[in-house]
């Protein structure tokens, strides 16, 4: 996994709330597009009119924020399909941070498997970072990891061990693997607790 | 003293990673056509093999066409995807229930019917709407592509502990009102963000009076709260319907497991995180009106206006103006499927709504039923010949317009009556106008060629 130090870059503010993986990335996309390619499509019904043109009012097609590389969302950010091509989409486009004040669950853990920082913000923080996202000459933040802050200014929560993770671009199965002999134990354990829980039509 | 979600999740904690993290045990893993070979070639790719095969089931359901006889898909795309799943399947030894095959059907159908998922079991699958499983009292969860690799190489998942919220049901749910009518009304309640960060337990009189169907689809639309887990508590109606399924234990051993079950129910005085009281008997049957589940109202009241830009959004794309009443709105489409309403009860239901009437003229009807197993039980019960009657098309089983994947859309401003669980932009299909109800709702609305009140065609 790609580790994620410190990320200065322009931020692009999208105030639709309940913003769901279905419309970052479409289903037949997921199907048909190499993981690799993805970027094209994100977002695509919102970028895109119904002749293929670009819709000039979407955020990420005006200047400067087709550069972004943090994306300012609103409540409830990327909720519904578990699709992870929701974030190979985003990073295929070139965002690498995510911020909003609530996320769908399965989308935000997505995130950190991807080297992509997801930071849940509470309401006033969110709306100052909204503010100057939307201002061209104010939208450039700076994301430490490490300190947990943005700007030097603003300090975010993340779980210690997923910030492990991204500040040393760790991947989570290998970590789990070194565990093998917890788990064989658990579940030696377990199959004398539960033994119809290991024998599915047996 | 416990809750019942307490009780599933401790007993899975194989280590405790600190701040609430855990790397946790998953005793169920079931993979789709979307992403199963997928995910099986990217473990291969890395040297790795799936640690336990035999907790694993896979089978074919978003990609497949259901036009009767087709048997797979005529689309390259989904021949791909379908072909390389019976090969890394095999190579893996993971058991498949292909096309056709008794066994096949919508993944969260099939596995409760087949007895692979158990209460008080962990249970996942790259599809959201794993939480179903929560009706048998299973703590099922979506995940995404890299959790699936996780899972096959370690049958392991390291999770953050969700907090805990209890929805009671209080009072008696009156004619005409389906569980789906139940989990709409809390959407919106809550909204769509209001389940974020816990686990739901669905509890009180209205629940433990559902059929253990009802309970799945109950626990279905879970995480359009936000949730990634919902559970029914098991109780002698979860015991009954699973005995005898083709994967439970059988015999003694059940006898034994259902014991451990009953255990899992919350303790009395156990407490929860949040508590949120509904009065069952004042809930109407809903319909959505917009383009998220939590835009949903009473099918005999009148759209709302617009609180904000969002929603002038949903109401624009959904070709609706605010203080019309939704009831009488135009339909093209009626599509009674999905893995929220395609059980046999269920399709019952709308059977009987449909029995000795006709399907408007201008409307395309479709059922879907969830399983292969579900369309042979229909079938011998002889409800195809009522929907065929009535001009429905009986399909064969699969995730069909519910999903978009896999060619079966709704046209662009089509509008569709559906059973399914998201009214999102472009589920359907680019431009599709989607309105979530129940299976009799959508049904009375296919007679009716308008959405209508289900209510007004009880017998």
């Amino acid at each position: 996994m790609t580790p994620f130090t410190t990320l200065a870059a322009i931020a692009a503010y999208y105030p639709k709330p309940n913003v769901d993986t279905d419309l970052i990335i479409r289903v037949e996309r997921c199907a048909q597009v190499p993981r690799d390619q993805l970027g094209p499509y994100a977002f695509e019904m919102a970028r895109f009119r119904a002749d293929g043109s670009e819709n000039p009012d979407f955020v990420l097609n005006r200047a400067p924020w087709r550069e972004a590389r943090i994306l300012v969302g609103a409540e409830n950010f990327g909720c519904g399909s578990s699709r992870e091509m929701a974030v190979w989409a985003l990073a295929g486009l070139g965002i690498r941070c995510v911020i909003a004040p609530s996320f769908g669950q399965i989308f935000f853990d997505n995130c950190f498997q991807n080297g992509v920082l997801a930071i849940r913000l509470p309401a006033d923080a969110h709306a100052a970072l909204a503010k100057r996202a939307s201002d061209p000459k104010d939208c450039t933040f700076t994301v430490d990891l490490a300190a947990q802050t943005i700007d030097g200014t603003i300090r975010f929560d993340v779980d210690p061990l997923r910030k492990t993770m991204l500040l040393e671009g760790l991947d989570e199965v290998g970590l789990t693997l070194s565990r093998a002999e917890d788990i064989a134990a658990f579940q030696a354990a377990d199959r004398a607790r539960r033994p119809w829980a290991y024998a599915p039509g047996a | 003293m416990k809750t019942l979600f307490a009780k599933v999740w401790d007993a899975h904690v194989v280590a405790d990673l600190g701040g609430g993290v855990a790397l946790l045990h998953i005793d169920r893993h079931l993979q789709h056509d979307l992403g199963g070979g997928r995910s099986l070639k990217t473990l291969r790719e890395r040297g790795l093999k799936v640690r336990n095969p035999e907790l694993t089931f896979a089978t074919a359901d978003h990609v497949i066409e259901t036009e009767p006889g087709v048997k797979g898909s005529r689309h390259d795309w989904a021949i791909k995807l379908l072909d390389s799943l019976r090969t890394e399947t095999r190579a893996a030894g993971v058991r498949l229930f292909d096309v056709g095959e008794d066994g096949q059907g919508i993944v969260h159908v099939v596995a409760p019917e087949l007895g692979i998922t158990l209460p008080g079991l962990t249970a996942v699958c790259g599809d959201s709407h794993t939480c179903t499983n929560g009706g048998i009292g299973a703590m099922g969860f979506g995940i995404g592509a890299t959790e699936i690799v996780h899972v096959l190489a370690t049958q392991c998942l390291v999770q953050s502990r969700p907090r805990t919220m209890r929805a009671t049901f209080d009072g008696e749910r009156r004619a005409g009102v389906h569980s789906k009518d139940l989990i709409l009304a809390l959407a919106g309640r809550i909204g769509t963000a209001g389940g974020v960060g816990h686990a739901l337990e669905y509890a009180g009189p209205a629940i433990r009076a559902l059929s253990v169907e009802e309970r799945l689809t109950l626990c279905n639309l879970t995480v359009e709260l936000g949730a990634k887990i919902g559970m029914v508590a098991p109780d002698v109606f979860t015991i009954d319907w699973l005995r005898g399924r083709r994967f439970a234990p059988q015999g003694k051993a059940f006898d034994a497991a259902a014991e451990q079950w009953l255990a899992l129910a919350s303790d009395a005085g156990a407490s929860f995180d949040r508590e949120v009281v509904l009065d069952a008997s004042a809930i109407s049957p809903q319909v959505t009106w917009g383009t998220s589940p939590e835009d949903v109202i009473a099918v005999d009241a009148r759209i709302p206006s617009p609180i904000d830009d969002a929603k002038r959004e949903a109401l624009a794309y959904m070709g609706l103006e605010a203080g019309a009443p939704v009831a009488g709105t135009k339909v093209d489409r009626v599509f009674i499927g999905s893995c929220t309403n395609s059980r046999l009860p269920d399709l019952r239901a709308a059977a009987a709504v449909v029995k000795g009437r006709k399907v408007a003229r201008h409307v395309r009807a479709w059922v879907v039923p969830g399983s292969v197993a579900t369309q042979r039980a229909a079938e011998a019960e002889g409800l195809h010949e009522v929907f065929r009657a009535a001009g429905f098309e009986w399909r064969d089983p699969g995730c069909s317009l519910c999903v978009g994947a896999n060619g079966e859309l709704v046209e662009r401003e089509a509008r569709c009556v559906s059973t399914s669980n998201r009214n999102f932009v472009g589920r359907q299909g680019p431009g599709a106008r989607t309105h979530l109800a129940s299976p009799v709702t959508a049904a009375a609305s296919a007679i009716a060629g308008a959405i209508a009140d289900p209510r007004e065609f009880l017998s």
